[in-house]
């Protein structure tokens, strides 16, 4: 029975002739990162690895090779991204061909290096999820950590593990990660404090921003990067300054730009050098989209989202109903 | 060359030190802030980080974020007809610093930063005024990070290159020696005692710190590589097939200088402001006309690698604009590594010496 990345593999292999690229992932710069692989070739197959360290989302790429015939491997989460951009038309489905995977959580290196401090230089070897705990080697011990010291907040409440549109499945469907007890994330600590200190905790976050875009620019929804409105001289949104309250402003944007949109994936928290909760507010106002208009992003590629469209009436506001 | 006058200090009692610093002068040293190690003014409520290497560079030190050149204000100053007058006001930095624990390649960071803005006839006038009421107490490395790579780029885990004090952590506490006039005026005026006995123990961590740097080849002579690559698009679109044309790696580096100028009005007042700018954003180069000499990520991945490692020791006597410290490495969300990009282009040219271009 081949294993997971060996059915990959082959799958890609089968395809690779007929498509100009496929996007994967290889190994990254240390032993818990991968990164982006871009398979042109069926030497570059041997490369592909699969494991949970594969965290970054590869459907961003998809919008800058538009014109080509493009195959992606994608999770769960990637796999909505996918379908967000094909309902959004920023994708054409006929050059995408999606092979999709099962996930069982991303490792955040970040997480697991503050979780055993004593190993925090050292390698890691071959990281398994098992029973709920993920197994590695470490160059001086052997880990068995719970999800919520390994895995990225995202992963802790997955609603989506497998790959939902895919043109081929890989091996099995499974579940989402088992997380038996994890620590409040950011959106919940927010909302249980008062207005006052939620302010000042965004303006200890926004001190740290670097305003580097990282967040913007690793977001798959965000086509618009180069002529963003953050960085517009004219409208005059935004300005230099170095303060929480442009900052903070830049996230507002964002957050309001891609509101009904954002498939919660994470890469906006994965890519941020200075680990500030930004997709909080991206939740939260999903989580108002979800409430108004019965509507989760990335699940459907017909749908169209309810900020693209216009309804005389929608089912949950009832316009027409009040007096 | 490191002088022989040294200064002692024992662990414990470093940061009341650095406290009692606080009476003249802005004491940046590296803090925990929510799981990053960050340069910040000392807060004692705060855990120093003084093990491993800080997130981000005290770049900010000497380059702050943002800072304004001067204010200016619009004034009427007649009627018949109305005329409109500007002032503008200056206020020159004024702020004594010590930085305490940056590292090798941070002060290497300022050596490349000096080189630019510090530079006989051409001087940058707040750079220059931070610079000189600085003093940078560079902390020796024990043992190198995943991705250092100091020693490949000229540098080294004790390279004094930038700093005005070299700190050694010794067995029972820090060893300070100065490596500058202004470091050894700042160790006089420290209230420190003599450290002279120290001076070998400090000489033998450093060497072993210098023998623990990992395997790796040089990478000084690769400035003629990176030029002979640069007409080489396949190359660089294959490099940047990943890059998201962020500012991550720019704005953790220690070596990276470049900066935007904007007025920021409300009305008739506002601030000619300089702030951080990269190299990798698609306006950086964007002209009024609307054309972009760098319009794709390829042609400003190219530009960056090549400006650390042709351009810029070109102009300066082959001295590499990196310092080895890995940052970019470790903060690029698409994992690029500085270290391949370069060893690819020196692996590829060797090859091809003799080999006609096929384009």
């Amino acid at each position: 029975m081949p294993s997971r990345l060996e059915e990959l593999k082959d799958g890609i292999r089968k395809a690779l002739p007929d498509l100009d690229m496929v996007l994967a992932w290889g190994q990254g710069p240390d032993s818990l990162r991968r990164k982006p692989l871009f398979i042109v070739s069926q030497a570059d197959i041997d490369k592909i690895v699969w494991d949970p360290c594969c965290s970054p989302n590869l459907a961003g790429y998809l919008t800058g090779l538009r014109g080509k015939k493009v195959g992606i491997v994608v999770k769960g989460c990637d796999c909505r991204s996918v379908v967000e951009l094909i309902q959004e038309k920023l994708v054409d489905r006929a050059e995408v061909t999606i092979f999709g995977l099962h996930c069982e959580g991303t490792i955040d290196p970040a997480k697991v290096r503050a979780t055993l401090p004593g190993d925090a230089r050292g390698a890691f070897g071959d990281c398994r999820v098992s029973d709920g705990r993920i197994r590695f080697a470490s160059d001086t011990s052997l880990q068995n950590l719970a999800a919520s010291d390994a895995f990225y907040d995202k992963c802790l409440h997955c609603s989506d593990p497998n790959a939902g549109f895919c043109d081929y499945f890989i091996g099995e469907r499974g579940t989402p990660p088992p997380v038996s007890t994890a620590p409040p994330d950011a959106l919940e600590r927010l909302e249980a404090m008062g207005l006052e200190e939620r302010f000042r905790f965004w303006e200890q976050a926004m001190d740290r921003c670097v305003r580097c875009y990282a967040c913007r620019n690793a977001c798959p929804l965000c086509v618009c990067k180069d002529h963003c409105l953050a960085q517009s001289r004219d409208p005059h949104w935004v300005d230099q300054t170095d303060h929480p309250r442009e900052k903070l402003m830049f996230q507002v944007i964002h957050a309001l730009h891609t509101a009904g949109r954002c498939v919660e994936c994470g890469e906006c928290e994965r890519a941020c050098p200075m680990g500030l909760p930004v997709m909080a507010l991206k939740r939260a106002l999903n989580r108002q989209i979800n409430e108004l208009f019965d509507y989760r992003a990335g699940l459907d590629p017909e749908a169209i989202p309810p900020l693209f469209t216009f309804r005389e009436e929608e089912d949950r506001i009832g316009e027409k109903k009040w007096s | 060359m490191v002088m022989t006058e040294a200064r002692f200090i024992e662990k414990q009692a470093l940061p009341s030190w650095l406290a009692s610093m606080r009476k003249h002068r802005r004491v940046l040293v590296p803090q925990r802030r929510e799981g990053l190690t960050l340069f910040r003014p000392l807060d004692p409520g705060q855990d120093l980080d003084l093990d491993g290497l800080s997130s981000e560079p005290p770049k900010a030190a000497l380059l702050p974020r943002d800072e304004a050149l001067f204010a200016f204000r619009y004034r009427r100053n007649g009627d018949k007809p109305p005329r409109w007058g500007v002032e503008l006001i200056e206020t020159p930095p004024n702020e004594p610093t010590l930085v305490f624990g940056s590292r090798p390649c941070d002060a290497c960071g300022f050596a490349t930063t000096d080189r630019v803005y510090n530079a006989g006839t051409r001087r940058d006038t707040a750079y220059c005024a931070r610079r000189d009421q600085t003093v940078v107490a560079t902390l020796a490395c024990s043992r190198p990070g995943p991705t250092c790579f100091c020693h490949r780029v000229g540098g080294g885990p004790d390279n004094e290159a930038g700093s005005d004090i070299l700190v050694t952590e010794v067995a029972k506490g820090y060893l300070l020696e100065a490596v500058s006039s202004r470091g050894l005026d700042f160790m006089r005026e420290s209230g420190l005692k003599d450290g002279a006995g120290l001076t070998a123990e400090a000489a033998t961590v450093r060497r072993a710190a210098r023998a623990a740097m990992p395997d790796g080849p040089s990478l000084l002579a690769a400035p003629e590589h990176v030029r002979a690559v640069f007409e080489d698009t396949a190359f660089w679109e294959r490099t940047a097939a990943a890059c998201l044309s962020c500012g991550a790696c720019s704005y953790l580096c220690p070596t990276c200088y470049c900066f935007n100028i904007t007025d920021e009005a409300r009305g008739n007042e506002g601030l000619r402001l300089r702030s951080w700018d990269n190299c990798m954003s698609p306006q950086f180069t964007l002209e009024a006309s609307g054309h972009n000499p760098r319009p794709g990520k390829a042609h400003r991945l190219r530009n960056r690698v090549s400006h650390k490692f042709a351009f810029y020791p070109s102009l300066h006597e082959g001295a590499l604009a990196c310092a080895g410290c890995g940052r970019c490495i470790v903060f690029c969300p698409a994992s690029l590594d500085i270290r391949e990009i370069v060893s690819q282009a020196m692996i590829q040219t060797a090859n091809a010496e003799g080999e006609p271009r096929h384009d």
